[in-house]
């Protein structure tokens, strides 16, 4: 895979895709960045008039804080021209009209009605672009009573029972400490809109797709558990580590400070084999856990007990001693071992070093899925209205003279260098 | 029939619980998805919880869940007849989706070099844990490692106590979702070109997708975010996410500068029930500087906070916070899930009818809504070996005494 990366490196799967993106959220950027890299041209509007909350966010490379400076660029950006252009000005509606007339696709993530302000709701660009794709990406969806309800990512975490299912049982749920629904739910509305476009291969027709993340985000939370509330009326609750179907099943404790690793053992053969790797101590053989009901049963002295062994390991030892002898194993790596340290990471290159001006030398993250023919290729991504001019004369074909009326007028910007 | 939106298409699904979701996304986005499973029944079957709590292989909620849209057959892809039959349903697909350990394809000659031989725009995806190669290609995992080695577990959970997972498993649903994004990429590219290709996804690198700014801190800063429980690390203070409430939990931030306002109106409301205390002092909030802000101020801040996040159900502060434009959310269990008024008013609920059940069950519905070609759950999980007589005798042309001979000798 790795060589496919490198041989086919100029070959692919989306040239020629155009793609408008007017969302101004991480969630937007994740999905216009997988089809960036994969060659679309995708591109992103953008304003220091109204920068997006990624533009803002900490960390900031060298510390100084600056809209092009901000790294989740690094995290959620990818290869997409910047297009600086206050859309909310009042000369700015002949660019508007432009670009809703050259995309294939149009992304956004305004709250439900902003579109229609902006005359690029789904109907008036359809005037322009009869079939164009437009895909709204929004918390709750466009219709209902909370539509244009605020919000943000951490709350939906909190409507799909990722709180709830998150935590130990003896203490309020916690959550996962990202904006789950934000980061799970791109790649459904990625594969939609690529569906949609087959579609509109075969038939000629484009469509207008609405998507909620809350509603997206019960797929992946709760999933079956609302079924098993449905049919059988319980509503589940979070257990810590603890699964059903296997025991020992947790995080133990390693040599160092907050190292940990994840054993999870699911039947008696890895159950034994794990007790070989621990040189078969005396407590192992005690009838009380020699059986699966009976590890369960006595789950938090055999969590103790195996604990007496990790302890005394790093946790890249005991994962490796573990899964040399079939026991699923794996250290409960921080950002450090992920960035730097993990060579399977490295052999994907999951993670790679880029440096545009003002980000020299950051790790850019990639996609989990690697296509043979046409593998991603990572671009770092660009600076707030990079791509002005480039956008307005060659995507466009305004002429230089409409360009510099515009700027000058303030509706279109170039990037600020600080 | 009206077309949908990936009618003219067919998958052969021979994935494990960790791959089932991606199946079922191509399945109700309208592809003829047929689940492949061994003679006796795929293994997750036997996963819980089940209809009525009876565990039975055909009842389980979790199986039914994500395995939707699909037709169902038997074949044991280990024997040389499997083989042979496999392969005329590879002639007569547009992708396979697998989730064994990588080789174990290409040990049955069934690898994608050789499925590529019988159908060269065939599109193969690959789902693992690590990815097809690499120095863990070959580890074992389950969700648990895979939260594990992603990164998330780390940083999730009570800093006095072990790092955890969310208790419902959710590295193989996310790996999915990656993997039907890898493959309708390739799809397109197909579709342009008759090349297929192999999309190679790795579990691991779908659970670190999930990360927020951890890595970039480390990259950046070399600052290790670590598990706060409720709180978040912001800047150089914490600051509390998930609060108790009366009668459960909610989500909310305290924001000053651009998000100022949203702050200004919920201590507006504590104001009216005399309850705003510390954070009276403060007349501005968008000119509040949040880099500049102690520990100790945030602290008095919150503790006012919380006492009247504590005075209100969820519904209370939902319901006020709407109104009063201020960011915040009520943490669901499934029941609340199930009573939500908004997703009750865009028909999120799907009934589907389970004849052997005697019940029509209530499924999670679309994730997304579209005008011309709406998701839909096109038929129920298949039972074992349902299409078997379809498939093998209606389409590849095999006679009543052929499927009794596989069945006999366990191939189907």
């Amino acid at each position: 895979m790795r060589e496919a990366i490198k041989k086919n490196a100029m070959k692919k799967a989306l040239t020629g895709l155009n793609v408008l993106d007017l969302t101004s959220s991480a969630t937007g950027m994740l999905q216009t960045k997988a089809l960036a890299e994969h060659g679309a041209t995708v591109v992103w509007v953008e304003s220091r008039a109204h920068l997006s909350l990624p533009r803002v966010s900490a960390p900031f490379s060298d510390n100084i804080v600056n809209e092009n400076r901000a790294g989740l660029v690094c995290q959620y950006g990818g290869p997409t021209y910047s297009l600086g252009l206050n859309i909310t000005h009042p000369e700015a509606s002949d660019v508007k009209r432009r670009l809703a007339a050259w995309a294939d696709i149009i992304v956004e993530g305004q709250r439900p009605g902003v579109m229609k302000n902006w005359g690029l709701d789904y109907d008036s660009v359809c005037k322009l672009n009869p079939n164009v794709i437009m895909l709204s990406v929004s918390l709750e969806g466009q219709t209902g009573p909370r539509s244009r309800a605020p919000g943000w990512g951490i709350g939906t975490k909190g409507l799909q029972g990722q709180v709830y299912f998150t935590g130990w049982p003896d203490r309020p749920g916690v959550g996962t400490p990202t904006t789950y629904p934000d980061m799970s739910t791109p790649f459904l509305s990625v594969t939609i809109l690529l569906a949609a476009l087959d579609y509109k291969r075969r038939t000629g027709k484009g469509q207008y797709i609405d998507m909620s993340q809350f509603e997206t985000s019960l797929h992946f939370i709760p999933s079956w558990q609302m079924m098993d509330y449905f049919v059988n009326g319980r509503t589940g609750k979070a257990q810590g580590n603890r699964s059903p179907y296997a025991a020992p099943h947790g995080a133990f404790r390693c040599q160092g400070d907050d190292r940990w690793c994840a054993i999870a053992v699911s039947n008696d053969k890895e159950w034994q084999a794990l007790c070989r790797v621990m040189g078969n101590p005396a407590w192992t053989r005690e009838s009380r856990f020699s059986t699966f009901m009976g590890r369960k049963e006595n789950e938090d002295e055999l969590e103790r007990m195996v604990e007496t062994w990790t302890i005394n390991l790093t946790a890249e030892e005991a994962m490796t001693r573990l899964q040399e002898a079939g026991v699923p194993a794996g250290v409960v790596q921080n950002s450090e071992d992920l960035l730097d340290k993990d060579p399977q990471i490295k052999h994907r290159r999951f993670y790679q070093k880029m440096s545009r001006p003002l980000m020299e030398n950051k790790y850019h993250t990639g996609w989990p899925f690697i296509l043979s023919e046409t593998p991603y290729v990572m671009r770092p991504s660009p600076l707030v209205g990079e791509h002005t001019e480039l956008v307005c004369r060659e995507l466009l074909g305004m002429s230089d003279s409409e360009v510099c009326k515009l700027m000058v007028a303030g509706a279109l910007e170039l990037p600020v260098l600080k | 029939m009206t077309e949908s939106l990936l009618s003219p298409y067919r998958v052969l699904d021979l994935t494990d619980e960790t791959g089932h979701y991606a199946g079922k996304l191509l399945g109700d986005l309208g592809a003829d998805v047929i689940k492949v499973e061994r003679p006796e029944g795929d293994p997750a079957r036997d996963i819980g919880p089940f209809f009525k709590d009876i565990p039975h292989p055909e009842k389980s909620l979790s199986w039914a869940t994500n395995n939707t849209s699909k037709r169902g057959i038997t074949l044991d892809i280990e024997t040389a007849d499997g083989q042979q039959i496999f392969k005329k349903l590879v002639q007569r697909s547009d992708f396979v989706i697998e989730s064994f350990a990588p080789g174990y394809m290409d040990g049955l000659g069934l690898g994608y070099k050789d499925l590529k031989k019988l159908n060269p725009r065939i599109i193969v995806t690959s789902i693992t844990p690590f990815g097809q190669s690499g120095p863990y290609s070959h580890h074992k995992a389950t969700d648990l490692t895979s939260m594990a080695m992603g990164g998330l577990m780390f940083i999730t959970g009570d800093a006095d106590r072990p790092p955890i997972r969310t208790t419902i498993p959710q590295a193989g649903l996310l790996g999915s979702a990656h993997a039907t994004t890898g493959t309708m990429i390739a799809h397109y590219y197909r579709e342009l070109t008759g090349e297929g290709q192999h999309v190679d996804v790795s579990i691991q690198e779908a659970v670190a997708r999930i990360l927020f700014m951890e890595p970039m801190f480390w990259d950046f800063d070399h600052y290790l975010v670590q598990r706060y429980g409720p709180q978040i690390h912001r800047g150089k203070i914490f600051q509390t996410e998930t609060w108790p409430c009366k009668d459960g939990q909610v989500t909310w931030r305290l924001f000053t500068g651009v998000f100022g306002k949203r702050t200004q109106s919920l201590v507006d409301w504590m104001n009216e029930e005399g309850m705003a205390g510390a954070l009276k002092e403060v007349k501005d909030w968008e000119q509040v500087n949040f880099s500049k802000v102690t520990q100790e101020q945030s602290d008095a801040w919150e503790t006012a906070i919380g006492e009247f996040f504590k005075k209100h159900t969820m519904k209370e502060l939902q319901k006020e916070a709407q109104k009063r434009f201020i960011f915040l959310a009520p943490c669901y269990t499934p029941k609340e899930i199930a009573e939500d008024e908004q997703i009750a008013s865009r028909d999120y609920w799907v009934q589907v009818e389970h004849p052997e059940w005697g019940a029509s069950v209530t499924y999670p519905g679309a994730p997304v809504k579209m005008n011309l070609t709406p998701w839909k759950i096109y038929r129920r999980a298949p039972l074992i070996g349902e299409h078997n007589v379809e498939v093998y005798k209606g389409e590849l042309g095999l006679s009543d005494s052929d499927l009794v001979m596989l069945k006999q000798a366990k191939i189907i």
